[in-house]
């Protein structure tokens, strides 16, 4: 069974208290009513989709029931670092966040014509 | 008719032992209690601890009991009071008294609670809790929220080899069964 560490219970507990609330440090713009709808889809619709290191926002919902934020690598389901609501991005020690790891069709197949 | 006492079909009829109570385990609900759930920020629970006449638990997974009444730590400000052998609304009145900011939702007929008392009581809620129940990191007084099966339970360590599992009414039948199971494979 997964364990999440969770920040406010300070310990290990089962992945099926948790729920995953979406990516993490997305910030609302302050004038939400005069940005263009590209930025408004920009910030309500459009993420990332990482692949590798993403940064998530994860709900305790079965125990204290607090938001915090984890740091997780999709491809192995690992959880790197997890951390409270409210702090600043933090960067995983020896992970790279910003290595290209997203694979397109371009660059597997080449020239598709 | 198939012969009962062969050695090599064990049979057990389909309605045994679901009386809930193994010979040494004992599953069964607990009297009604008064029950508020709180939320309050840091600043105020000394107030709210001095009026409730306990103090308000402020680390993960631990609870405090004191008169008759038992404060659970859910999250960092929020509790679960529950008021055993209570008549009316005595731990809502003490939240009044305290005169400070705080949020109390009396949550008495919401929840039910069951007792599972016995040796193996720790394996029987481990039949759908994924909880570590050892004594070290689960030890006596220790509470929390976690999953039981299907349904959300707060769950208290009253003893070393007894536990109080808090569950929404609705969810009861649910809970009180899954556990008779539990009890039934924890002591067989």
């Amino acid at each position: 069974m997964l364990l999440i560490h969770c920040p406010y219970c300070e310990e290990d507990r089962s992945e099926l208290e948790f729920r995953w609330a979406g990516e993490a440090h997305i910030a609302r713009p302050d004038a939400i009513a005069d940005i263009t709808d590209e930025e408004f889809a920009e910030y309500f619709f459009l993420r990332n989709n990482e692949k590798g290191l993403t940064y998530e926002r994860w709900r305790h919902i079965h125990g204290c029931g607090r938001f915090f934020n984890a740091a997780r690598d999709t491809v192995s389901d690992r959880f790197l670092m997890t951390y409270k609501a409210g702090l600043p991005k933090r960067p995983v020690p020896g992970v790279s966040a910003t290595e290209k790891t997203v694979e397109t069709y371009e660059q597997t197949e080449g020239d598709a014509r | 008719m198939a012969e009962m006492s062969s050695p090599a079909a064990a049979r057990t009829l389909a309605l045994s032992g679901v009386r809930g109570r193994a010979a040494s385990l004992a599953v069964t609900p607990a009297a009604p209690a008064e029950r508020i759930s709180l939320r309050a920020r840091s600043e105020d629970v000394a107030a709210l601890s001095a009026a409730l006449g306990l103090e308000l638990p402020t680390r993960p997974k631990t609870s405090a009991a004191n008169n008759g009444r038992t404060a659970h730590w859910l999250g960092p400000d929020e509790w679960l009071v529950i008021g055993e052998g209570e008549k009316g609304s005595g731990l809502m009145a003490a939240c009044v008294a305290s005169g400070v900011l705080h949020s109390a939702v009396d949550v008495s007929h919401r929840n039910t609670a069951i007792l599972v008392e016995g040796a193996g009581a720790a394996a029987a809620i481990n039949a759908g809790c994924p909880l570590d129940l050892s004594l070290k990191a689960f030890p006596v007084g220790a509470c929390t929220r976690t999953i039981f099966g299907k349904v959300e339970i707060v769950l208290l360590r009253t003893g070393e080899e007894s536990f109080r599992v808090e569950v929404w009414r609705s969810f009861s039948d649910y809970a009180y069964a899954l556990l008779a199971e539990g009890a039934l494979d924890a002591t067989f």
